[in-house]
């Protein structure tokens, strides 16, 4: 195996030397680090990690290569991976690919035989950053390049990944149809197994386009609306802010991650960036109802402020016991509710999947 | 939901004995929960037989019981103590076992005692295998198919149903201890046989194969809440069909994707919960088809396990620790994560690095046990290692084992044929061959099918074969390159290089010998290159939170750096300028074996205990995961690496510290004392010169003749005719061992020439190039263990302990009195004596250790070892007197009398120490005791009676003595003198006596009632027969020689496999008589370790 000498290099001028193992080139964008040990494939073709960089915590990458189904989107969206090891060989019966040939047909760039738990160490102390993987050793004109990106804030990564028009799920010929209530996903970038799992309750399903009016979703027949998970600074979705306090008190609601920011900035609370986000697998959430925690899986950079939202017309219901941040929240009076984290995990832990059960009591039965 | 109020004291029961499939990981695990109860304000009540452990020593429990682990016991221990609570999860399966018991009597209920952690309904639903079964198809899992039998022709149907290879377990023992895979009739009927005896309830499964399958296991943890999280995946490297203590696993695992993790997570979920298990550990066991996905599961304990002591060192997360917390009513979110202390233990860890654990074994000492790694557990200890890579972790964990090897190596070339069939047979050296097979060209799609190996492991070993052969292939330039003779861009390649094999695990001694250059060069190369490892932390995190533990691997990395500021430079421990000792560094022992386990653990930890007394920082350094050193509660800093010169040196480089400590590690340490000197790290303790001196034989020789002291006579010999002169010169009996080895390796006495030639040939094998060493062998002398303690000027001896078997039993297998119940006053006094004036001449500043023989009231020396031994523990507990922490404050300059050490020896009781031994595992292999050590632990008997302290230890070690019924008498010419008194007082005791003929014909002679049986071979019925039938309750059988015939080995392993106790030296035969007697006339009593310390101080 020839390998290529490649380099990530960070806003504020470290630089870890590595290989390439992706696609040609360069590439820029914020660099996250994620602790999940496993879902790699589920990570890169989750939409919300559009316009990032994933550094994997865990060191051996690509183990069990990429298979046909535990895709999350129609493609891989992260802008760059990075690994400590890239396996130098795939073992899974479901395997239909290996990870490196993936990356590099999806035309990713990634990097691997960096120092990850140092790259960790920076951006917990630092906070996440801009940041670029190349195979040119001028670092000087590739810092000047980082400097001159455009941060997460400065842009609308939902435009980018929400559908173009508004398609039916489940996809043709995927699974049988269901004659449930009618829900509209407002794509922000939706993961499939949010739409899997709504599925699975019974739900029929039409996925529309983030911009979707509020009168549109309405006349289209909707029993409730999903606020699907996505990426970016909710802040740069506003459209999609007023489109939700149109729709509070008319039809039941439930958000999940980007969904769940929109409609906290919709319940009028604010929102904040965290210094490094939530990215993976084993964060305790409790539920402030029954006190049982569950472990969720998490991918956020934002977080609604605790205390920034109504008293009383909302509460919050689940909380993080690592930081105290704020879960989970419900509208006291409406069937409105939403979740920062995770429950149709895809990567991680099914603990939380009752949440959807909850939605479909709360929304049609209450 | 906070603490529980109305629980005030707490009965914890130990694993007891090191067994095999039953090590230091309970101890571990007890001592955790003792001290988390304790740190609750609860009183803990703690029984547990096994003196080595750092869980009995006084300080760790409020009462201690240091006494057999019964039900019969645990009842006077129930009555005196009254406890309101019972915690059986942290004891293993011996703990577990004898709860079930003790529900099974009314014992419990008699006293109000309410069982915490685990229920009897989640205890029997987990471990009855039927009652198993329905619980998981209750949840909708599967288990692999299996019938239950409780009678040979039962099994026999259900193996015709199933067809071949079938699996045979037993229900209720330790570490699948007598199940077997059976892959024809034959088989399957001896396994079955001997599965029946051995499980508790005589019942076994015969179940559908999963040979080949992938192995998992999960570690769970519950609260009272009904919160449930995950602490570690493991995935064994071998597949099932070898026993999880025998495989390789590593974690976390490795060739799951998410979704078919998430299931298995779903699944142990389910199923600690529909166990029932409340609050606490477990540990599920699952299988899956390697190309279907089917998942099923294998088995789940309901406690703390092996597992989960690796699972919390491969994590951070104290399991045990937790598990104490969460049985007193805590739940998981209202406990600190002890690594972050800001967030909760209400998660699950995440790593950033590969974890490896190998299994040490110790089959060498079995000759006749068939070394086929099957799903009964064989080995007797374990490394683990700890890397970013795999590769790398699996270099330092096979280093780490410490089998004379410095990474994966193999230097063999077996014949092709041959390496087909070393690598399709699972067995301890498997894992090398594979090298080979991968060097040879054997792709890893045919090794998968060979060994059943997932393809990810064998592209791992095919990834490491690669890269070596890309080392070697640039040895001539980094020869250069490390010469110095090239130009800075070369080097700077050649420095590139180094580093990647490295990352790779090689360690300096392979890359030598890759490249063709010193050691040293390697080393200096690295230093010039700046090519130190990394030390990262164990954070439970992947360092999203900071660590507030310190415990560390090491690893190698890409340097990073700063585009204007370069380098980043991690911060260098600069030497402590302080005057005097502020930093120690104690060298562990690396994974147990046999001569080196648990005991040399205890002192490693009292010598971190009495440091950090002293505000000293310890810094330990260890492999070996089942251990109290390796906790990280232990130490200052925990450094998780392979006790080798290389990884000690690089700690010693990054830490600077004042001291290392060597001398409480076993050989391990010692091994590296030399290597440590020349790098110029002070050693604390006794001198390397007066080391030198007790151990080159010359040198001590001459000190003995200076001191005026005996040593049996002795001599060496390069070939055998010059071994047979020396013999004959020196005179029979005599001693034959090889140079060089450790725990009685081939050594062996001969009493004859045609002995001589063969074990003299033996020897030379053991060692090529080195003389033997043939000593005369002092027959029917006493022997004596002595430990003294010094500072330098003042020295004190700790215990003296008289072996019960006589001289020649190797002294980690002899039974152990303190203080002497046979030798005269006067004898004690000369002996005490010899031992201060060596400690004198020696100037011993720690612990020594001699072996006397005391004949004919002289006093010969045998051994001496100036270092802590393997009695430390024992002595320690036996006498009241922390010897190990005594010894580590001399060596930081206390004075013992500015400690007050008291003189030992004298006691108002006695202290019987007794050995254990996996003669069980090793079905075939004579039980007969003799120099080479076979024993894997230790239990301890203390009475005010002699004859009651060894009744304790005998039952304690699983002996049960008989007060009645039939007592079977063979022995040995020589001994036929010495039996009659035995068996005299055996027929006054009221026990019928049948013998073989010769033994009759003398028992006969002085008036005695005896019963004739038939020899093995002079046809049936024979005493087999009467053994098996269950006629005789007790065996006396002494070898007739150290080529034992055929039939006496026959009757002792059919004796032992039925349980039955077997003595095989008059010496103990009298001491067992001694102890029966005392038994019949009255029942035992239970006194706790505190209260004989008491006794002590009045």
């Amino acid at each position: 195996m020839s390998v290529k000498q490649a380099w990530l290099i960070l806003e504020d001028g470290m630089v870890f030397p590595g290989v390439s193992i992706g696609a040609e080139g360069k590439t820029l964008g914020e660099v996250v680090f994620h602790t999940g040990m496993t879902g790699y494939q589920e990570i890169l073709t989750d939409p919300s990690y559009c316009g990032q960089i994933v550094c994997m915590t865990y060191p051996h990458i690509g183990n069990y290569g990429i298979n046909e189904e535990d895709v999350e989107s129609r493609k891989p969206w992260a802008s760059g991976f990075i690994m400590r090891d890239l396996s130098c060989i795939t073992s899974n019966y479901r395997s239909s690919q290996s990870l490196q040939a993936y990356l590099k047909e999806n035309n990713i760039v990634a990097l691997a035989n960096i120092d990850t738990r140092a790259l960790t160490l920076h951006l917990r102390e630092h906070g996440a950053m801009r940041g670029a993987i190349t195979t040119s050793d001028d670092f000087k004109a590739i810092l000047k390049e980082v400097l001159a990106f455009p941060t997460t804030s400065d842009v609308d990564f939902v435009a980018q990944v929400t559908c173009k028009e508004p398609y039916t799920w489940p996809l043709e010929g995927t699974d049988s149809p269901s004659s449930g209530p009618h829900i509209g996903v407002m794509d922000f970038g939706v993961k499939y197994n949010i739409l899997r799992s709504l599925h699975k309750q019974g739900a029929r399903l039409t996925v529309f386009p983030a911009s979707t009016s509020a009168q549109a979703l309405l006349d289209a027949g909707c029993d409730a609306v999903f606020l699907s998970n996505g990426p970016g600074d909710p802040a740069k979705v506003s459209y999609a802010v007023e489109t939700i306090k149109t729709l509070i008190g008319k039809l039941p609601i439930f958000g999940i991650c980007l969904g769940h920011q929109l409609l906290g900035l919709a319940l009028g609370g604010e929102t904040f960036k965290l210094k490094f986000g939530h990215h993976g697998a084993n964060h305790p959430v409790q539920d402030l109802e029954t006190k049982k925690v569950e472990i969720t899986s998490q991918n956020h950079n934002f977080a609604l402020r605790l205390g920034s939202l109504p008293a009383d017309t909302v509460e919050m219901t689940h909380v993080n016991l690592n930081d105290q941040t704020v879960e989970g929240i419900k509208h006291k009076q409406l069937p409105v509710m939403s979740l920062q984290y995770h429950p149709e995990a895809a990567p991680g832990p099914h603990d939380s999947h009752y949440l959807f059960e909850r939605f479909f009591e709360v929304g049609f039965h209450a | 939901m906070p603490k529980r109020t109305d629980i005030k004291k707490i009965l914890l029961i130990g694993s007891g004995p090191i067994v095999i499939g039953q090590a230091c990981e309970f101890d571990y695990s007890g001592t955790q929960a003792c001290k988390a109860i304790r740190e609750e304000g609860l009183e803990v009540i703690l029984v547990n037989s096994n003196p080595a452990t750092i869980m009995t020593d006084p300080e760790i429990a409020d009462k201690t019981y240091i006494e057999p682990i019964t039900a019969e016991i645990l009842e006077k221990i129930i009555e005196k103590e009254k406890p309101d609570a019972l915690l059986p999860t942290l004891g293993g399966q011996t703990a577990l076992n004898v709860t079930v018991q003790l529900d099974e009597r009314g014992i419990l209920k008699k006293h109000n005692v309410e069982l915490i952690g685990a229920s009897i309904e989640a205890i029997q639903r987990a471990e009855n295998r039927d009652r198993f079964k329905q619980t998981m198809d209750s949840i909708g899992l599967e288990v692999p198919k299996a019938v239950y039998a409780k009678t040979h022709s039962e099994a026999k149907k259900v193996a015709k149903q199933f067809g071949f290879p079938c699996v045979i377990r037993p229900s209720f023992t330790l570490g699948g201890s007598g199940g077997g895979i059976a892959y024809n009739e034959e088989e399957f009927d001896s396994i079955v046989k001997r599965a029946l005896e051995l499980s508790l309830i005589s019942q076994i499964s015969v179940e559908e194969s999963v040979f080949g399958w992938k192995e998992y296991e999960l570690e769970v943890m519950r609260d009272k809440a009904d919160n449930v999280v995950i602490i570690c995946s493991i995935e064994n490297l071998d597949p099932m069909g070898v026993h999880t203590g025998d495989s390789i696993t590593v974690a976390p695992a490795q060739t799951l994707t998410d979704a078919e993790y998430q299931l298995m997570r779903d699944a142990a979920i389910k199923i600690i919960r529909a166990i029932g298990v409340e609050t606490g550990g477990s540990n599920v066991q699952f299988c899956v088809n390697p190309t279907t996905g089917r998942l099923l599961v294998i088995e789940m304990n309901p406690r703390v396990s092996r597992s989960s002591a690796l699972a919390s060192k491969a994590t951070g997360f104290p399991i045990a620790k937790i598990a104490a917390k969460l049985a007193l009513g805590y739940t998981l979110d209202e406990l600190p994560n002890d690594i972050t202390s800001e967030t909760p233990a209400c998660f699950e860890p995440t790593i950033d690095y590969v974890v490896v654990k190998l299994p040490r074994f110790a089959f060498e000492k079995f000759p006749g046990a068939d070394a086929t790694l099957t799903v009964q557990m064989k080995s007797v200890g374990e490394t683990m290692a700890i890397g970013r890579t795999f590769c790398e972790a699996f270099q330092k964990g096979a280093r780490g084992l410490e089998i004379k090897k410095d990474g994966w190596d193999f230097g063999g070339n077996l014949p092709e044929d041959e390496l087909r069939q070393k690598v399709s047979t699972p067995a301890a050296e498997r894992i090398f061959y594979i090298k080979q097979a991968l060097s040879s060209g054997i792709s890893i799609e045919e090794l998968h099918e060979m060994t059943g190996i997932d393809p990810w492991f064998l592209g791992q070993f095919a990834y490491l074969v690669r890269q070596e052969e890309a080392l070697k292939a640039q040895a001539e330039q980094m020869k250069a390159c490390i010469h110095q003779q090239v130009e800075p861009k070369i080097q700077e390649a050649g420095a590139k290089l180094l580093r990647m094999a490295k990352q790779f695990g090689f360690s300096d001694k392979q890359l030598a010998r890759l490249w063709g250059v010193d050691e040293s060069h390697i080393l200096a190369s690295r230093q010039q290159w700046d090519i130190f490892p990394h030390y990262y932390l164990v954070d439970t995190c992947a360092a999203e939170f900071e660590a507030k533990t310190p415990y560390y691997y090491s690893t190698y990395e890409n340097p990073v750096f700063h585009i204007d500021k370069g380098p980043v430079v991690e911060p260098v421990v600069t030497k402590n300028k302080k005057p005097g000792i502020n930093k120690v560094m104690v060298i562990g022992g690396g994974p147990n074996r046999i001569g080196q386990g648990i005991e040399f653990d205890y002192c490693c930890v009292h010598a971190a205990f009495a440091l950090r007394e002293l505000g000293v920082e310890v810094i330990m350094v260890n492999s070996n995961p089942e251990t109290v050193s390796t906790d990280y509660d232990t130490s200052d800093k925990l450094y998780f690496e392979p006790v080798t010169l290389e990884d000690v040196l690089n700690i010693v480089h990054h830490e600077q510290p004042d001291g290392v400590i060597l001398q409480f590690g076993g050989q391990t340490p010692l091994n590296l004392a030399q290597g440590l000197s020349a790098a110029g790290v002070p050693i604390l303790g006794t001198t390397a010169d007066n080391v030198d001196r007790a151990e080159d034989r010359e040198k001590f020789k001459q000190l003995l003749d200076e001191l005026g002291l005996k040593q049996p006579p002795s001599a060496t010999a390069l070939t055998i005719d010059e071994a047979i002169l020396t013999a004959r010169a020196i005179g029979y009996p005599c001693l034959v061992r090889p140079s060089y080895v450790l725990g009685g390796r081939a050594m062996e006495i001969v009493y004859t020439d045609d002995q001589l030639k063969f074990f003299a040939q033996q020897a030379f094998e053991a060692s090529p190039g080195f003389p033997v060493l043939i000593d005369h062998f002092l027959e029917d002398a006493i022997e004596l263990d002595v430990d003294v303690v010094g500072d330098g000027k003042n020295f004190k001896v700790g215990g003296m302990l008289e072996h019960i078997e006589e001289a020649g039993i190797h002294s980690g297998d002899s039974a152990m009195v303190l203080p002497p119940h046979t030798l005269n006053d006067d004898m004690v006094q000369e002996v005490r004596r010899i031992a201060l004036k060596l400690g004198e001449s020696l100037n011993i500043v720690g612990l020594m250790n001699i072996q006397f023989a005391v004949k004919d009231d002289l006093v010969y020396l045998i051994e001496v070892n100036p270092r802590a031994s393997r009695t430390v523990p024992f002595v320690s507990k036996a006498c009241g007197t922390p010897y190990a922490k005594v010894a580590t404050r001399a060596m930081l300059g206390q004075s013992l009398i500015e400690q007050q050490v008291p003189e030992g020896v004298s006691l108002p009781y006695f202290a019987v120490k007794e050995s254990v031994f996996p003669f069980t595992r090793f079905f075939g292999v004579d039980i007969q005791l003799g120099p080479e050590m076979r024993s894997t632990g230790e239990v301890m008997g203390i009475d005010e009676n002699f004859g009651r302290a060894f009744m304790k230890s005998q039952i304690a070690a699983g002996q049960i003595l008989p007060t009645q019924g039939t007592v079977f008498i063979s022995v040995k010419n020589r001994d036929k003198r010495g039996i009659v008194a035995i068996a005299q007082e055996l027929e006054n005791l009221g026990f019928s006596i049948i013998a073989t003929q010769g033994t009759a014909k003398v028992l006969r002679h002085y008036g005695m009632n005896v019963d004739t049986v038939k020899k093995v071979h002079e046809g049936r019925p024979n005493v087999t027969d009467l053994l098996k039938d269950g006629q005789i309750q007790l065996v006396i059988n002494t070898p007739s020689g150290r080529l034992p015939r055929a039939d006496e080995v026959q009757i002792r392993s059919v004796a032992t496999a039925q349980g039955l106790p077997c003595i095989t030296t008059l010496a103990g035969a009298l001491a067992s008589v001694h102890g029966i007697r005392e038994l019949s006339k009255e029942q035992l009593t239970v006194k706790s370790i505190q209260e004989y310390h008491h006794m002590l101080s009045v």
